[in-house]
């Protein structure tokens, strides 16, 4: 019973993640280690208990930080089931973040409980759209998404830039404008019990937003023509085209299905009432390509996106608590990211296995 | 005793599940043209890349101006002075003629700086020596094929190597370019060199060799004094007395066209000639309509035409009367296209999904198996069951095995099952029974000619001569890309066929 669970595909990419997170953890011991020896252990019991330290105030923190970086991890293991590595979604992630400030902060004809409504819808169809030129590129032109994806990201930070500066500017902060707190996310009983003190976070909507997506995401997937359509493609285009699939449509589609979430991605977090601004500087934001580590340690499953994205949330409030000790902000980060580049290890972990059971496979059929 | 340059003496070389070369014996004289003989999967190339030393011999010896040697990689092979032209050729293409020349043994000066001077003399030399008429400046990309394939062999002059292979260095030349290569040839064994010259076309090993060593299926026929034999005799030494395949099957009762072909040509930017020229031909409901040929003479290019993979040049396809020239690949499959792809692992199926989602690979998008675009399972997986059942197709687990994981002859079964149980009035089979068993073959015969027998039109493109005598109903030959022939089978033999395949034989309705 317990080898056949063993032996199913999903239980070995768990078991690889997990092995990856573990040796992330090691190396990030060392480096605090390093940085900081008299401090190592607190310091490594802090970053371990991350999302519980500070009790609902931490859990509430964890779940806020996963929203979009789950969006923009789902992004990225949506389209890698058609075979295409979308490194575009920072560019994704950021024009819906702008669509979403814009229409909170100027379409005030829509009355302030709806407008979230309309700010996410259009925040992913932005995403979708953007998601479209190297989705065309590629299709029709062969041009390589990574490439095009690229560009694509240095083109949109400097259109939203401008974008902000002539519609939503805020010129005492060289920043946009914050969306005002009830034209945000409506508050739910959960979000009043989570949060303490003057917390004012609405993150239980976006939450389940994200999730919900990640839920169709995998529907989509599994359960549909187009998901049927999609993984046929993305296995094996060829045999996707030989079968009369219009393999073009199908790579546009899924690339723009993918850059609507991480245009929700880019809505959720600037819409849960915690004052969170665009800045006017010349970086794309962390929460893309975040996307790309939490797609590889979810196995690209949206359903792996959500715990992975969880995970990345959990280590990320610990290492913000570490700030307490005196130890660097940049030394957290490298911890963080070391962690991070080590969740990308999962299938150098699976190819080992698949090797192993490989050979032991030769070895047995030697001995017959 | 005779000097030889090269003796490969009984070479066998095993790969997993086939024996491609079974005690080999290959000798060549100094300075004469030693042709290779021998049908696809003969083991010319085997031999060859043994030679080379791009794999280990198990068991033989080969030697070298009569001292036994080891070939340990292409290295020691240029040390023994062997050269190689690849079919494919292995050139930069966005460097010059010269620079292509020297690559890997360029002459270097002060702080590594390339000297090219002492290089570009030889090569000038070598050129005018050979009547190669190359521009050493000239770029790889703005040169004819014809041309590389010069630059290719001055590579090996430079190296001053004596042996020289071509690997089949007809398949990609204009005929003006053939009788070209055919005097440098000459001229290079008249300075001394040996050439080993791999083909399967008579009239060119009647045209330059001296002598001739045949293979077939991995195994020593003959060598023969070229001038000694007939091409009749040479097609027959190729070919084989194979057994004969029994198929039960009627006389066959054609009745209407269901395919019909005019005038077809596709001539892909890339190519330098057309690789379908200006084919017409029809299969009628009821009778099987056979493609043979030797491989690369514009059979795999026709099919791509005919399902859609690629777009034609020019002319017309007709499927039922319907113009399906500009049909999409489903529109075609709609109309009733059923299509057994010549590379199941490339086109045929999806190798990580599963059995179910393979047989259903072409049906999915039909309304019975989806819901608002939600696919029916359990209608799929219904199907798939009934199919693998009386295909019997054979997996591990079933519908729900991977494909990957599955047995090439149960790969093919699911393919053929999904094709034969569609819908359609035509089937096109490529190479249906490639690398199967005995027992597999005779089960997609069977299925071929119960198609044909429920009245649909079939289209069989094959290579295997036995399959092709086997089954068909009318043969048409295919070379360089056009029909050379139409044969009824109960009129000609393997070697009239063997002759057509050569391209030393055409049609009276084909006449040049």
């Amino acid at each position: 019973m317990l080898s056949k669970l063993f032996a199913k595909d999903g239980t070995k990419s768990v078991i690889a993640s997990l092995i990856s997170i573990f040796f992330g953890l090691v190396v990030g011991f060392i480096i605090i280690l390093i940085f900081a020896p008299s401090e190592a252990f607190e310091g490594f019991g802090i970053l371990l208990s991350g999302g519980f330290y500070r009790g609902t105030e931490s859990f509430s923190q964890m779940i806020y930080l996963s929203i979009p970086i789950m969006m923009t991890g789902l992004c990225v293991a949506f389209a890698y089931k058609t075979g295409e590595f979308n490194i575009g979604v920072p560019g994704q992630y950021l024009i819906g973040s702008f669509v979403a400030m814009y229409i909170s902060i100027r379409w005030t004809f829509i009355p302030d409980s709806l407008v979230w409504i309309v700010a996410v819808l259009c925040a992913g169809l932005a995403g979708a759209l953007w998601a479209l030129i190297p989705g065309f590129l590629k299709a029709f032109k062969n041009v390589n998404v990574v490439i095009s994806g690229i560009m694509c990201n240095y083109i949109c930070l400097l259109l939203v830039i401008q974008g902000i500066k002539s519609t939503i500017y805020n010129s005492t902060g060289a920043e946009s404008m914050t969306i005002p707190e009830s034209r945000s996310l409506p508050r739910t009983p959960l979000d009043s019990l989570l949060s303490t003190g003057d917390s004012n976070l609405r993150f239980v909507v976006a939450f389940l937003i994200a999730v919900g997506l990640c839920i169709l995401a995998w529907i989509i997937m599994n359960k549909t023509q187009f998901g049927y359509e999609l993984k046929a493609v993305g296995f094996n285009k060829d045999a996707a085209k030989y079968a009369g699939m219009n393999e073009k449509k199908t790579l546009i589609l899924a690339l723009a299905t993918a850059g609507f979430f991480a245009g929700v991605g880019g809505a959720l977090p600037y819409l849960c009432g915690s004052g969170k601004t665009l800045q006017i500087t010349e970086v794309l934001p962390d929460e893309g390509f975040n996307g790309i580590p939490i797609a590889l340690l979810g196995f690209s499953n949206p359903i792996g996106c959500i715990f992975a994205a969880l995970f990345m949330g959990y280590i990320n409030v610990g290492g913000n608590y570490l700030q307490s000790l005196n130890i660097a902000v940049e030394v957290i980060q490298i911890i963080t990211g070391v962690i991070i580049y080590f969740a990308s290890f999962t299938l150098f972990i699976k190819h080992v296995f698949a090797k192993h059971e490989a050979n032991k496979r030769k070895k047995e059929e030697g001995k017959v | 005793m005779d000097d030889y340059a090269i003796e490969m003496l009984n070479i066998t070389k095993e790969f997993p599940g086939i024996k491609a070369n079974d005690n080999i014996t290959l000798q060549v004289k100094k300075g004469e043209i030693h042709a290779l003989l021998g049908e696809n999967g003969a083991g010319k190339s085997t031999l060859m890349s043994i030679l080379f030393g791009l794999y280990q011999p198990d068991e033989g010896e080969i030697r070298i101006n009569g001292k036994a040697v080891k070939i340990n990689d292409p290295n020691d092979a240029n040390k023994y002075r062997i050269g190689m032209v690849h079919q494919h050729f292995k050139l930069v293409h966005n460097f010059t003629v010269l620079e292509n020349i020297i690559l890997g043994i360029e002459e270097t000066g002060f702080g590594g700086k390339l000297v090219k001077g002492n290089a570009r003399k030889k090569v000038m030399e070598l050129s005018e020596k050979y009547k190669l008429n190359v521009d050493p400046d000239a770029l790889i990309e703005n040169i004819t094929v014809g041309m590389q394939q010069r630059v290719e062999i001055l590579k090996m002059l430079f190296r001053d190597n004596d042996i020289l292979i071509f690997d089949e260095p007809t398949a990609v030349l204009t005929p003006q370019e053939i009788d070209e290569l055919m005097i440098i040839m000459k001229n290079l064994k008249a300075e001394g060199k040996s050439i080993i010259f791999i083909t399967h076309k008579l009239n060119e090993i009647k045209a330059v060799a001296d002598r001739c060593t045949i293979l077939r299926k991995g195994k020593y026929v003959d060598t023969v004094n070229v001038a000694d034999v007939s091409k009749e005799q040479l097609s027959e030494k190729m070919v084989g007395h194979k057994v004969q395949l029994v198929v039960d099957k009627t006389p066959a009762q054609p009745k209407d066209v269901i395919l019909k072909v005019e005038h077809l040509t596709y001539h892909p930017k890339n190519a330098n000639k057309a690789l379908v020229n200006d084919v017409s031909f029809e299969a009628r409901a009821g009778e099987i309509v056979c493609i043979a040929g030797i491989d690369g003479n514009g059979q795999t290019e026709l099919v791509y035409n005919l399902s859609g993979l690629a777009q034609p040049t020019s002319g017309k396809i007709y499927l039922n009367d319907i113009d399906i020239t500009h049909k999409s690949i489903r529109e075609r499959i709609d109309d009733g296209m059923k299509h057994i792809p010549e590379d199941r692992h490339k086109h045929g199926l999806v190798l990580d999904y599963n059995l179910s989602m393979n047989i259903n690979l072409k049906n999915y998008y039909k309304p019975e198996y989806h819901k608002n675009g939600f696919l029916d399972f359990e209608k799929m997986d219904q199907y798939a069951d009934k199919l693998i059942e009386e295909y019997d197709v054979r997996s591990g687990e079933g519908r729900k095995s991977i494909v990957r994981g599955m047995s090439g002859g149960n790969q093919q079964k699911a393919i053929v099952a999904r094709e034969v149980e569609a819908n359609g009035d035509l089937l096109i089979a490529v190479q249906p029974t490639r690398g199967l068993d005995v027992g597999a073959i005779s089960f997609i015969h069977k299925q071929i000619v119960k198609q044909r027998d429920e009245g649909k039109a079939v289209l069989l493109v094959s290579l295997e001569l036995d399959e092709v005598m086997a089954l068909s109903d009318r043969i048409l030959v295919m070379y360089e890309g056009e029909i050379v022939g139409d044969l009824d089978p109960k009129t000609t033999d393997i070697k009239e066929l063997g002759l057509y395949m050569a391209g030393s034989k055409r049609g009276a309705q084909y006449a040049k």
